[in-house]
């Protein structure tokens, strides 16, 4: 599925700042249920967001108006556990466009990539002043500019660079899907089958 | 000095149909499991460009994820879930795709189900929409659990796009201790590494502790890779492996099988082949293990007490707020905790060997009064083999009784939750918070530490049950 460009984007931030955060909070699989890919931010950190009784818990961060933004910033080994996309898809569902961390788990980063949610990851030093940014400001805003890979703290001009291979970097920017460039490969893909001993 | 290979290396550049300059390999995928919960958006993507699936009979679908544990025969209830099934249903019939469905002989946990019928092989690459998919590697395949996005790839292409994940080896030698077993010497790792530890790595098992190990117990370890970050875990084949797979429904045979063992007999690292990482235990250390948090690193040996947050590398915050969902306390034993619930089964421990070692506990015994236990076969055949071999009645006669195959409690889709405060002695694989319900609490462990706790209602160490049967 395409999804929208991502170029340059600034925007405040909703600061996590806890460790292992695993994709069963991010959307518990309770709510895995469906057969379309709508709906799902309603649900994204259901059960530190919500009461068994559906009640907002007033002290989790996305209940707090406050803070709000484009990105959000998670503590180190971000989306570790189940390999469900459907994690990716309520982050982008809710609004956020890029999630920022000091690492992030292997599989939740390539989905993330692969349906135009930019992962950003810092130095755990760089991690650490968003977060002061974001405690002495909650409006502090961030730039993310895919093209240079940069990612700035607007107040100060603090900045460090982010890596991510050229091919993916291309593809966010032009709103590309994998799908597409293998579908082109059919014939390759076919000749490499013959070949195979199993 | 030319460099050896790795196994890892064998078998992924063996599948690598284009190199993609500074971006990811096209990755030819040989085997696809699909179950209904990650597949039917991709399906749905498949029908918006108007693409078939490319290779239908590399393609295997079965029900796993939210089926019923009970009354497999009846409608499923839950409107959501049936409705995914059907989906699934409807899905595999318009692309041709074999369906292991409910009430299907050959249905079972996806990962239990591929190896059962020598869909797993050595040296193909399998993936899944599931993390756990690296279960496979036991076999020397190359297997790794993906996203939606990707299954769409795979049922489209036959490939996926990934950048070669970095080589692990981790070598544990020496002898493992009496009612120590191959989820224990995975708990071990991951609380060594960590849960990010081998992130970015693919890691290969050696040394006589998995040259020893059972292909049941070979599975458990690999399918536990995922928890310690890594993409997916293998063992070299060697005469096990190829005595499992011999003669399975879709093993190659005769003179395929001839052919198949050239390549298979290839499958091994070469003796100066380079890691990117290695790792070295003594196997002779770990004792079985159970978590006491919300991450499948926070393990200890059962006599041990929780680590204090002085004795930790950082993370303070990030401890704290697991025990206090835990309501732990910092330094406590583990031994002696009252427990409510009792799991076993999962992708992780559902199969026969894991349902042979609870029996040998919990043989001449007596489920404690206020456990509930669930006792979840993988699949059909597990279960098949459950009653062949005697191990129901013992089961029965101990006041356990056997439900039908899924992924169950594992992670709670359908109805099998823990209640919110409950704590679980859980075979699987996840301690995460809410992971088995809302609210409930999750100690894995082995089957042995499982059935200890089965019987006696709290956190046991299972040598003094077997101890007291050899005295």
């Amino acid at each position: 599925m395409a999804y929208d460009k991502f170029d340059v984007l600034t925007s405040t931030a909703v600061p996590l700042p806890i460790e292992n955060v695993d994709t069963d909070q991010i959307i518990p699989a309770r709510f895995l249920k469906a057969t379309e890919r709508k709906g799902f931010g309603d649900n994204l950190f259901r059960d530190w967001r919500y009461h068994t009784d559906n009640t907002p818990k007033e002290h989790f961060v996305l209940n707090n108006p406050i803070y709000g933004g484009k990105i959000l910033v998670g503590g180190k080994n971000f989306g570790s556990g189940s390999s469900r996309e459907h994690a990716a898809w309520a982050i982008y569902d809710y609004g956020f466009r890029c999630v920022v961390s000091s690492f992030f788990a292997d599989i939740f980063r390539n989905n993330c990539l692969n349906i135009g949610v930019l992962p950003v990851q810092v130095s755990p030093a760089f991690l650490q002043r968003i977060f002061e940014e974001i405690e002495k400001d909650p409006k502090a805003a961030f730039t993310v500019e895919l093209q240079k890979q940069t990612i700035t703290i607007e107040a100060t001009g603090e900045k460090e660079e982010f890596e991510i291979n050229s091919y993916k970097k291309e593809n966010m920017l032009n709103g590309y899907d994998d799908i597409d460039y293998l579908i082109s490969m059919k014939d390759e893909i076919k000749a490499f089958e013959s070949g195979l001993p199993l | 000095m030319s460099t050896g290979r790795t196994l890892f290396d064998k078998v992924w550049d063996a599948h690598v149909v284009r190199k993609i300059e500074q971006g990811p390999d096209v990755l030819f995928i040989d085997r696809h499991l699909v179950h209904e919960v990650t597949s039917p958006v991709a399906f749905l993507g498949m029908k918006k460009r108007n693409k078939k699936v490319l290779y239908p009979e590399r393609t295997f679908a079965t029900a796993d994820h939210n089926t019923p544990t009970r009354n497999q025969h009846l409608p499923v209830k839950d409107p959501l879930s049936a409705n995914q099934l059907r989906a699934l249903e409807e899905n595999a019939k318009e692309h041709g795709i074999p369906y292991w469905g409910l009430g299907h002989k050959k249905n079972g946990i996806v990962h239990v189900i591929g190896p059962e019928n020598g869909i797993t092989l050595p040296g193909v690459t399998v993936v899944c929409g599931d993390s756990h998919t690296s279960t496979h590697g036991a076999f020397g395949a190359i297997a790794f659990g993906i996203g939606t996005s990707e299954v769409e790839m795979v049922l489209s292409t036959q490939c996926i796009m990934q950048p070669k994940p970095k080589r692990m080896r981790i070598t544990i030698d020496g002898q493992l201790n009496k009612a120590v077993t191959p989820k224990d010497v995975a708990l071990y790792i991951i609380s060594q590494l960590t849960t990010s530890g081998a992130t970015g790595y693919f890691v290969e098992y050696a040394g006589e502790v998995f040259s020893n190990m059972s292909m049941e117990g070979r599975m458990t370890v690999c399918n536990l890779s995922i928890e310690m970050g890594a993409r997916g875990g293998m063992v070299a084949p060697d005469r096990k492996t190829f005595e499992y797979i011999k003669g399975r429904e879709y093993t190659p045979k005769g003179e395929a099988w001839e052919k198949a063992m050239d390549y298979w007999s290839t499958l091994y690292s070469d003796e100066n082949a380079q890691f990117d990482k290695e790792v070295v235990f003594d196997g002779s250390t770990i004792e079985p293990m159970i978590t006491y948090g919300t991450n499948p690193g926070m393990g200890i040996g059962i006599s041990s007490g929780i680590p204090t947050a002085e004795s930790l590398d950082g993370g303070v915050a990030t401890y704290r707020k697991s025990l206090e969902y835990m309501d732990f306390k910092e330094g406590e034993a583990m031994l002696g905790k009252k427990i409510d619930f009792v799991f076993l089964g999962s992708c992780t421990n559902g199969r026969i060997e894991d349902f042979r070692a609870f029996a040998e506990v919990v043989k001449g015994r007596k489920k404690a009064d206020h456990v509930t236990a669930w006792l979840v076969p993988g699949s059909h055949q597990v279960e098949e083999a459950i009653k062949k071999e005697g191990i129901l009645e013992i089961l029965e006669k101990a006041g356990f009784e056997l439900r039908e195959p899924g992924c169950s409690a594992c992670l709670a889709m359908n109805d099998d939750k823990i209640p919110a405060g409950k704590y679980a002695v859980s075979t699987s694989n996840r301690n995460f918070e809410g992971r088995q319900g809302p609210g409930a609490r999750t100690l894995l462990a082995s089957p042995l530490v499982a059935a200890a706790a089965a019987v006696t209602g709290r956190v046991t160490d299972p040598r003094e049950l077997m101890e007291l049967e050899t005295a």
